[in-house]
């Protein structure tokens, strides 16, 4: 279990228990955070469940492989250093309080 | 209070315009009209890509179908009406009518109505027990329990669903035999070199593919009070054995609403570059819209159009000044082959083929002429990756370099 919080540019602040092994696109629709599509059901095909990782989580996040950065590109808000796909957080024990910010295209 | 935006249809385009119209009215963008989603099926709209895929093979759950959680439309006050068809509009009142006997008023109307399947003709045996098409969560409900290992499934039709399902029977372990009109299967969607691929890999799995193959009829046996499919006839003669069949011989789009209320219809709903109809207060989006793109009026049907043309008329009835411009993009999954497209390939006058970075994988990109249209990357995110980073950004990497294995992409996508 990670407790996680989403927090939009409007100022809201989503925060959800996310079982272990779900990952955090499928885990933003369950808790209605707007703005994460997550269209291709989280086969990296499509780019729309782009978050920023909050600066503190960084080294707990790790890296982001060759294809993810590559598909970090294609984002409609555009990327920053700490631009993830959400689809590929995999909720665990480790990410317990991160925080995950939310782009509004 | 601004009159009802009324959505028909609540698949995938209906969610998308819906999730987009309640972020801006979120943000104090738009007009914030009330909203009426009316669908046929009982349940909210939902993903159907993985009906063919991995909740046909039993590794996703229900629940991670639908593409909003169930009382999502309720805490955000959309008024929803499933189980509900509507059977017609009347432009000039600005009024439907459903199945259910309401009158419903609207300001606006946007036809989601999607596709659906073609299936065989009854003097074929099209509606024999035992014989399926694939499009509706009860279409792959009632398809499940029939996947039983040593039973014979045959495939009508080459084309992206069935070789999913093929792959999926395979699982099971069923017997599967894919029987395609054309010369090849995929022939419709992918060059040559793709199709081949396909091929092999069934084939590797031990699915018999027959392509230039065509169906006379599908044959019955009957006990009297029921008939069931029990094979087929083919016009080289030759008759298969099938204990069930799936028809996947493509689709035809959900006009008829559209077409009975006078708006123009050519290979779909005609929708104009902000997806608006003739009648100016209707708007169309997904599988059953057409639109113009480089001189041809064309419909695509893939998750991809559905999404960001809902997103797109959401956006234009909240006054933003956008047009729909795609870079499609596509997926598939076969046994433990992903398929993922970028671009359109229509108009391709060549091909060149790369090599995956791994193997098995190997991607198939589509010029006309020196302009990179499309590619098809088969287990090669990254040829997907950078061949979509590169189509969206117009550059157009001459094919030597692309097949040339000792170049890497990266660089060329730069430049
Ligand atoms: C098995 C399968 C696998 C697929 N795999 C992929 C894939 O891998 N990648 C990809 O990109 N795409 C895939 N697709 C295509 C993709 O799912 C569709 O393009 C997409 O769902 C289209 O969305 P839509 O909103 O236009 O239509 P739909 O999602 O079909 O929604 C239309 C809805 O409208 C309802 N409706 C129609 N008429 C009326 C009426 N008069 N009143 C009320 N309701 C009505 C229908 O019942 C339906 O629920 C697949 C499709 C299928 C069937
Ligand atoms: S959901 Fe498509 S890339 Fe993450």
């Amino acid at each position: 279990m990670a407790k996680i919080t989403w927090k939009t540019e409007d100022g809201k602040e989503i925060s959800a228990d996310v079982k272990d092994g779900l990952n955090l696109m499928e885990a933003a629709i369950a808790n209605d955070v707007p703005d994460v599509d997550g269209d291709c059901g989280g086969c990296l095909s499509c780019a729309t469940c782009h978050v920023f990782v909050d600066e503190a989580w960084l080294e707990r996040t790790g890296e982001v492989d060759d294809i993810e950065d590559t598909m970090l590109e294609m984002t409609d808000v555009e990327r920053r250093d700490n631009s993830r796909l959400s689809c590929q957080l995999i909720a665990s024990p480790e990410l317990d309080g991160l925080v995950l910010h939310v782009p509004a295209p | 209070m601004p009159k009802p935006i009324v959505i028909v249809g609540a698949g995938q385009a209906a969610a998308s315009f819906v999730s987009r119209h309640k972020a801006l009215a979120n943000k104090g963008i738009g007009n914030n009209e009330p909203l009426i989603l009316i669908g046929e099926e009982p349940v909210p709209p939902y993903q159907r890509p993985p009906l063919s895929k991995a909740y046909m093979s039993g590794d996703l759950e229900r629940d991670r179908l639908f593409i909003r959680p169930t009382q999502w439309y309720s805490e955000q006050n959309i008024t929803t009406y499933f189980n509900t068809r509507v059977d017609s509009i009347d432009p000039q009142l600005r009024k439907l009518k459903t199945s259910d006997g309401q009158t419903i008023d609207y300001g606006k109307l946007i036809l989601c109505t999607g596709s659906s399947p073609l299936s065989l003709p009854t003097r074929m045996g099209g509606d024999l027990a035992g014989v399926f098409t694939l499009r509706n969560i009860a279409d792959a409900e009632a398809m499940a329990p029939e996947l039983v290992l040593g039973r014979k499934l045959l495939i009508v039709g080459g084309g992206y669903i069935g070789l999913e399902a093929a792959a999926v029977a395979r699982k099971f372990g069923l017997d599967v035999t894919v029987i395609e009109m054309a010369e090849r299967i995929l022939q419709r969607v992918a060059a040559p070199q793709t199709s081949d691929f396909f091929r092999m890999l069934h084939q590797q799995h031990d699915v018999d593919v027959r392509e230039s193959t065509q169906l006379v009829r599908l044959t019955q046996k009957s006990d009297g009070l029921n008939s069931r499919v029990d094979g087929a006839e083919l016009a080289n003669g030759e008759q298969l054995e099938a204990d069930l069949v799936l028809v996947g011989i493509g689709g035809r789009p959900n006009i008829k609403l559209a077409d009975q209320s006078g708006l123009d219809c050519e290979n779909g709903i005609a929708v104009n570059q902000i997806c608006q109809t003739s009648n100016p207060d209707i708007f169309s989006a997904g599988d059953c819209a057409s639109f113009m793109r480089n001189g041809q009026r064309i419909r695509l049907e893939s998750v991809q159009n559905a999404a960001d043309q809902g997103d797109l008329v959401a956006r234009v009835i909240a006054g933003e000044a956008v047009t729909y411009d795609p870079l499609p993009w596509f997926w598939s999954d076969q046994y433990d082959c992903k398929l993922q497209i970028a671009g359109l390939n229509m108009g391709y006058t060549q091909t060149v083929i790369r090599p995956g970075s791994k193997p098995g994988g190997q991607s198939v990109w589509y010029y006309a002429q020196d302009k990179l249209l499309a590619v098809d990357a088969m287990n090669d995110t990254m040829a997907y990756a950078l061949g979509r980073k590169m189509i969206g950004a117009g550059l157009h990497p001459s094919p030597d370099l692309i097949a040339d294995p000792a170049i890497d992409l990266k660089t060329v996508s730069k430049k």
